[in-house]
């Protein structure tokens, strides 16, 4: 291995000995010919090419569509491990719903002066056409994905909830189907989780929380910006493996207090409507009104109970990066239990104090908008020019309330095979959780993004990052 | 399924169909350029008529040689109709329609256009043109042998082929339409054979060569090409095999979904014309007239089966 970094590496102890988790695999990975598994890593590319596996980046010259890369080195996580992990993703769900629920009816936790109201009065994020409203089967967050980052042996942080529409699910399936067809005697000898129930376990759930007003078949639809977003793919193959439609909001319109597609039959009523459109584009009446991608009038059909919108509208107030730093008293004000997972140490830079603060350390913390996501608008203060500094600090100081600062966070690192051998590099996970009337469900696994380029700690896919396969073993 | 998947499935083979069919006319060119290289030019321009493609041509254009027809029906991206754009389209129907596809069938299409793009970058040369050729032809029946060996035979198969033998319909009676001239008896009656270059043309755009050699013992004459491309069924390019094929497939439908739509009427209508017409008839009548008003009642029957089975809103 390439020289040995002062951070966490999770294949490989300060001795280079494999820490538990990997010991089989990496015995496996020293007997295996160096130069077969480069050769296998290509093959992997032109497989994840030829079925499609591609994303579209704004943006970007050839606008075309690529490939996340991917590297066959897998994340392993232990059983001990996980079940740590999945008790605090599921209290943190549960707090998260719970939070919505009380954000748009009672609004206690303002009341009690746990969070300002200014955070949720002032915030795009908050919709009002969702006060008062009541979600079929009382749930808001039907899928949700959780970020965390480890930095220790011991010491797991969420960096980010996703509550609108996660995304990336398509490349934890994909990805340990692409690990099963190149290493299939991996996992005769290594007791991995499945994680391929995915897309059943989706359905199970979606069709738990249908509306009052059902049709009766439990109709279910993956709703799509259509194939020039760039998770198409992944829209394509969740309807593709859930067995069922996948619709542009042009399919759709609202008959009979219902809405309903357009199939080669007639019109044909909808109960549980998936949806992969932002809460702004889903109702023209109702949100932005030159919306092409949403479906006139749904709005309504929700409010009276004919539709399952998954997740349901304004869900980001949630996942909101000025909310996030308040994760702790949330978690504690609903469930009444401490949190088992750790906040990042946050800034709020719209306080003054802290403003102070991150001004004086800017070269040490990251900086990222509130309301930005995928990487985009983001500072790393180590990595950054005196230049790139200077012109940040400009624009915290003209709108401080529109970032949150942390420190740099010492991401633990796994391996990628290079031409060199095992290299290590920063990671994060994204563990997928479902939730429905019955429950929560988190599958054993997840996303896990890799930054490839070597020091960098930028893991989106949009900034260069690839992905893992993620392993939980069996014990 | 999705009217607009429906749709997609339709114009996802229709043009699958066409840059197989468009394959066929640069492979035709190029043989007539190489064995009798004095008439290719004529030859290359009665192929641009072919596929509905010589305005555009001279837009752009001067000469219609071997080299500027062959970059302008192989890769020519403003040319809606050439094979690249035909795979481009067909490829982007099939993202559309990927929840109807088996992995198999999609894997091929985008197999195929990924190795179109890659061979078509540069213009083809005389050296690499008939490998490029082999390519689309190998890759098109990778995808029809995808079709028919891992698809279901529903709705999802009949619109696909539905779209395929709507294309094909067409593009046998353009090919028809263009060489009308040759075929009309009064050329014959003068006495002379029919000139070899005109009936290679025909025959070998529509990949009946053999086939009719086969079928006649060698006797090449007008009325018997026009009988075989227009009333023989056993020829899978034929108007009569394409329109019998359109039939089935909507009476498929229309049996499963168990309704009857105005499309089962007018293809039925149309079908029936051509059960109980012959080539005398046809050559009575006018083989230009009968040509063109095929052409018009195919392209209303297509509208009809866009309409009747809702692929746009």
């Amino acid at each position: 291995m390439e020289n040995p970094t002062p951070f966490f590496d999770e294949m490989l102890g300060p001795d280079n000995g494999a820490r538990p988790p990997y010991e089989a695999y990496h015995r496996w990975f020293e007997g295996e010919d160096r130069r077969d598994l480069i050769r296998k890593s290509g093959e992997a590319e032109r497989f994840f090419r030829r079925t499609g596996i591609t994303f579209n980046v704004y943006g970007a010259a050839d606008a075309d569509e690529r490939l996340i890369p991917f590297d066959i080195v897998p994340r392993i996580i232990s059983g001990r491990e996980w079940a740590r992990l999945t008790r605090g993703i599921e209290q943190r769900v549960r707090a998260i719903n719970a939070f919505l629920h009380d954000i748009y009816h009672r609004q206690e936790i303002i009341r009690a002066g746990r969070i300002p109201i200014e955070l949720i009065a002032k915030n795009d994020a908050f919709l009002k056409a969702m006060i008062g409203l009541e979600p079929p089967g009382g749930v808001y967050t039907h899928i949700v994905g959780i970020d965390l980052v480890r930095v220790a042996e011991d010491q797991f942080y969420v960096l980010e909830d996703n509550a609108r529409t996660p995304s990336g699910v398509s490349y934890m399936l994909e990805n340990r189907e692409t690990m099963l067809q190149m290493f299939p005697e991996l996992f005769g000898r290594i007791k991995v989780r499945g994680v391929g129930d995915y897309p059943l376990a989706l359905r199970r759930s979606l069709g738990a929380s249908m509306p009052r007003h059902a049709s009766g078949d439990g109709a279910v639809a993956v709703l799509t910006p259509g194939i020039h977003n760039s998770a198409y793919f992944e829209h394509a193959f969740l309807a593709d493996h859930m067995g069922v439609e996948l619709v542009e909001g042009s399919d759709l319109r609202v008959v009979d207090g219902k809405i309903a597609m357009r199939t080669t039959r007639g019109y044909k009523p909808i109960d549980v409507l998936y949806r992969r459109v932002d809460d702004d584009f889903l109702d023209p009446l109702s949100f932005n009104p030159d919306s092409l991608l949403g479906v006139p009038g749904i709005m309504d059909v929700y409010r009276a109970g004919g539709i399952t919108i998954a997740n349901a509208p304004g869900t980001g107030i949630a996942d909101d990066k000025a909310i996030y730093s308040y994760m702790p008293e949330i978690v504690e004000f609903y469930t009444g239990e401490k949190p088992l997972l750790e906040n990042v140490p946050t800034w709020r830079c719209s306080e003054a104090d802290a403003l102070a603060y991150v001004l004086d350390h800017l070269d040490q913390l990251v900086v990222k908008e509130v309301h930005g996501s995928g990487g985009y608008g983001m500072l790393v203060g180590p990595a950054a020019s005196k230049k790139e500094l200077a012109a940040f600090r400009a624009k915290l100081k003209s709108r401080p309330a529109n970032y949150i600062a942390q420190p740099t966070l010492a991401l633990s690192t796994v391996p990628i095979l290079t031409k060199a051998g095992l290299a290590p590099r920063h990671v994060d996970l994204r563990p997928f959780v479902l939730v429905s009337p019955n429950g929560i469900e988190i599958t054993p696994g997840g996303l896990t993004r890799v930054a490839l380029k070597k020091g960098s700690l930028v893991v989106n896919s949009s900034q260069g990052g690839g992905t893992k396969d993620t392993w939980v073993l069996e014990e | 399924m999705l009217g607009k998947t429906a749709g997609g499935l339709f114009w996802m083979f229709r043009h699958l169909e066409r840059a197989e069919n468009t394959t066929r006319l640069i492979e035709t060119g190029l043989r007539i350029a190489l064995t009798r290289p004095d008439r290719s030019n004529d030859e290359w321009q009665s192929l641009l008529k072919t596929a509905a493609a010589e305005q555009l041509f001279f837009t752009k254009y001067e000469t219609a040689d071997a080299a500027n027809v062959v970059d302008f029906l192989l890769r020519d991206a403003a040319n809606p109709s050439s094979v690249q754009s035909s795979m481009a389209q067909a490829r982007q129907n099939a993202r559309m329609v990927r929840t109807a596809l088996t992995r198999e069938v999609w894997e091929a299409v985008n197999d195929t256009y990924m190795q179109l793009r890659s061979t078509l970058a540069r213009p083809a040369t005389d050296k690499n043109l008939p490998d490029t050729i082999a390519l689309v032809r190998q890759q098109s029946a990778l995808v029809r042998g995808a079709l028919h060996g891992s698809m279901l035979r529903n709705d999802v198969f009949d619109f696909a082929r539905l779209g395929t033998f709507l294309e094909r319909a067409d593009n046998t009676a353009r090919i028809l339409d263009v060489k009308y001239y040759v075929l009309l008896p009064s050329i014959s009656q003068i006495g002379s054979n029919l000139d070899n270059v005109q009936w290679e043309t025909i025959l070998r755009a529509v990949a009946g060569q053999r086939a009719y050699s086969w079928l006649t013992q060698g006797a090449v004459t007008p009325k018997g090409i026009a009988d075989f491309l227009i009333f023989d069924g056993r020829m899978p390019r034929s108007l009569k095999f394409a329109l019998g094929k359109l039939q089935s497939n909507l009476g498929y439908l229309e049996a499963e979904y168990g309704s009857t739509l105005p499309c089962h009427a007018m293809a039925a209508r149309l079908n029936a014309r051509l059960c109980t017409s012959s080539i005398d008839q046809v050559f009575e009548e006018g083989l230009h007239e009968f040509i063109l008003t095929f052409l018009q009642d195919l392209a209303a029957l297509g509208r009809q089966i866009e309409t009747d089975y809702r692929f746009i809103g």
